[in-house]
């Protein structure tokens, strides 16, 4: 395909949808509006001309994938014979399935956790010294960047020279020049995890800082006074005042890194490809997505334990949101 | 205001601290995307303001070029091209000794020809006897470079390596898949905040649960249907417009949801008011919501403009890996393997991949900021 077919059918597709809109209520202007009754049924009409597209849409990439997954799990590679629980027993007696859920475990647990620890800190810092909104665009960069670039610049930090060669990774660079013998960093099994989960948490910590300096400017600045005042020690307002009043904002963006990591899939596969003990349960479904001319069965299975991880989740946001509804 | 204390100290420096380990890594990127491509192999990014210690191999000419002069015959030559400034401090003619010989030292080979050479790399190969071999013999060189930089690197990654047909494609991918959720999830959310309707607190409530959804429990599905599409009218499963729609079904409730609780805020009375004057829904839409939320639009596209341009899995999923298809992110994804020694062309692309990106963050933070508080701090 041609530069110039491709802008074409760029322009072709948006305008594709702002014609439909446009046209079908030009069309509804002409023939509606003429008196109440009409325009009420005019209206139970524009309601359907304005869902539609969303709703096709909504039912098509989400809705209707997400039945037919959970059926996929219970049927064989091609999705055409009834296998029953073949799938999820297969899951658990897999060495490899097990290695990725106790991996996807591990990083559930540090990456949301030195995120959410790291943006409060540095938040608390930036928020005090005149540099600080400077000092806060920096560190928020990395969440500009694709996990790919992200991949491609810390795989240039661990990269590794045999001993007799001058080390051009800057993390050998330093080990070296302290006495060390240079190591393969990402292919050290367990540790490796810890490189690759470091660069989530310099990407993820920017996420963090930015929502938490939205909410510190809500803690009453009364309070921070008097606290001062009264003698106490930055430390001891940060545990006893920040960290209490942040209480929800730190929920929220534990919640939101849990989700982001529960379904990590680029830099793994950017990084290691799972190679070294370091795959996931994203890079695994992937894997099976195409291995042996693919299993959509065990694919969805894979599918599905990640669904199960953002359950809790899920329900948690519908019963709030049912609350509000309630006020 | 603030008094200089051990404390504010204590916390510059901290912050300090931070800001360092944040942008070192980026900025050796950079840095080394710019640096010639031989230095970059054999030295740190952070050595590259300073002359670099080369060690190298050359051949020199063989036969073909002898000349006679003044009872020799002599192979007179060039090692490199003298436009790097590079100086020849020592040189040697068996691997096992490189630093054998000083510039202005002669070197005697086993045969007994000798050979000359000066730092610039010039060198004059004589013998007795005539020259009888086709290839030359090897010297090994150990030069100081000085700090050389050049946009060579960006040069042959975007046209050579195919970084920047890949860009294009890109920007083919993430554009409609930004502009097309907007068009239709800002009428979607319309309807879902200001006209009434039957089952429109179920969908609202789809929508919330949507949110969370990863898009791993779609992939195989879609990849089904799109298989059975291409399959039933005889077109490619893999095309553009299906990786649009994807974007567009991933990105739906996010950004429906971000528009919903944006249009709440606005008052009510101003819709009550246009209706009284007879507008319809859709006049509404065009002539009070849409110029009313300009900030928002920016902030929901900006956001998913960036996911969209990031992304890697969808892209390689639903579109073929060949170069007229091929994102930014999986063509990286691609050099990493079979070009993972290849530093300069790694930085580089990178680099590349990262200026849209980097453009949009530093020119429109505040709308990039706004976004994901306002996504966050609900959702």
């Amino acid at each position: 395909m041609t530069i110039l077919n491709l802008v074409f059918i760029v322009f072709l597709g948006i305008l594709f949808f702002i014609a439909y809109f446009h046209i079908s209520n030009y069309i509804l202007d002409i023939y509606g509006n003429k008196t109440l009754k009409r325009y009420n049924f005019e209206n139970s009409i524009r309601v359907i001309v304005f869902i539609t597209p969303a709703f096709v849409v909504l039912f098509i990439f989400i809705l209707y994938p997400v039945f037919e997954t959970i059926r996929l799990s219970f049927y064989d590679k091609f999705g055409r014979e009834f296998v029953g629980l073949y799938n999820y027993k297969w899951a658990i007696n897999d060495p490899e399935f097990r290695r990725s859920i106790l991996n996807n475990l591990v990083w559930l647990l540090v990456v949301p956790t030195l995120s959410t620890f790291f943006g409060l800190v540095i938040a608390n810092l930036a928020d005090r010294i005149w540099w600080g909104s400077i000092a806060k665009s920096i560190i928020f960069m990395p969440m500009a960047i694709s996990f790919v670039g992200a991949g491609v610049i810390w795989k240039f930090i661990y990269e590794y020279r045999g001993p007799e060669n001058t080390q051009i990774g800057l993390l050998n660079a330093i080990i070296v020049s302290l006495g060390y013998e240079p190591q393969a960093w990402l292919t050290i099994p367990m540790w490796n995890n810890f490189f690759l989960m470091a660069i989530m948490i310099w990407i993820q910590t920017g996420l963090a800082l930015v929502i938490f300096s939205a909410a510190l400017r809500s803690i009453p600045k009364e309070m921070l006074e008097a606290a001062r005042i009264d003698g106490a020690s930055e430390l001891k307002i940060f545990f006893s005042i920040i960290i209490p009043y942040l209480e929800q904002t730190i929920l929220v963006i534990w919640t939101l890194i849990t989700i982001i990591v529960l379904r990590i899939f680029d830099i793994i596969f950017a990084m290691t490809n799972g190679e070294w003990q370091t795959g996931v349960l994203a890079n695994l479904m992937y894997d099976w997505m195409f291995r042996g001319g693919g299993d959509s069965g065990r694919g969805s299975v894979l599918a599905i334990v990640i669904m199960i991880g953002v359950i809790p989740i899920l329900a948690w946001n519908l019963y709030k949101h049912r609350q509000e509804q309630k006020i | 205001m603030k008094k200089f204390s051990i404390s504010s100290l204590l916390s510059q420096l901290l912050l300090l601290f931070f800001v360092i380990i944040w942008i070192i890594p980026t900025f050796g990127l950079f840095i080394s995307s710019l640096r010639d491509k031989d230095l970059l192999a054999i030295s740190g990014w952070w050595t590259s303001l300073t002359t670099t210690e080369v060690n190298e191999i050359y051949r020199m000419s063989g036969m073909e070029s002898q000349i006679e002069e003044d009872g020799y015959f002599k192979i007179k030559g060039k090692l490199f091209e003298d436009n790097s400034g590079k100086k020849i401090e020592s040189f040697g003619i068996t691997s096992k000794k490189i630093n054998e010989f000083n510039i202005g030292d002669i070197a005697t080979f086993k045969d007994e020809s000798e050979v000359l050479l000066d730092e610039d790399g010039n060198y004059e190969w004589r013998s007795r006897t005539e020259f009888k071999k086709k290839k030359g013999k090897r010297l090994f060189t150990t030069s100081l470079s000085p700090p050389a930089f050049t946009f060579e690197n960006y040069r042959e990654v975007l046209f050579k390596e195919g970084i920047g047909r890949a860009f294009i494609n890109t920007m083919a991918v993430a554009l409609p898949s930004t502009l097309i959720p907007l068009i239709i999830c800002s009428f979607f959310a319309y309807s879902l905040t200001w006209m009434k309707f039957y089952g429109r607190d179920t969908l609202l409530a789809i929508i919330i649960a949507s949110l969370v959804v990863p898009l791993q429990m779609s992939l195989i599905p879609i990849l089904t249907i799109y298989n059975d599409f291409g399959a039933l009218f005889g077109v490619a499963a893999k095309s553009y417009p299906g990786v649009w729609m994807a974007h567009t079904g991933f990105g739906l409730a996010s950004t429906t949801f971000l528009l919903r609780n944006f249009l709440k805020s606005l008052p009510n009375e101003m819709m009550e008011a246009a209706k009284v004057d007879g507008a319809s829904h859709y006049d509404i839409f065009l002539r009070i919501i849409i110029p009313l939320s300009i900030p928002a639009f920016a902030s929901i596209f900006i956001l998913q403009f960036l996911w969209c341009w990031n992304d890697l899995l969808v892209g390689l999923v639903f579109l073929d890996q060949v170069p007229s298809e091929i994102i930014l992110t999986a063509k990286l994804k691609e050099l990493l393997g079979s070009r993972g020694e290849n530093w300069e062309i790694l930085t580089t692309g990178a680099f590349v991949s990262m200026t849209v990106p980097l453009f949009i963050f530093f020119a429109l933070q505040r709308y990039f900021i706004r976004g994901l508080v306002a996504g966050s701090v609900k959702g």
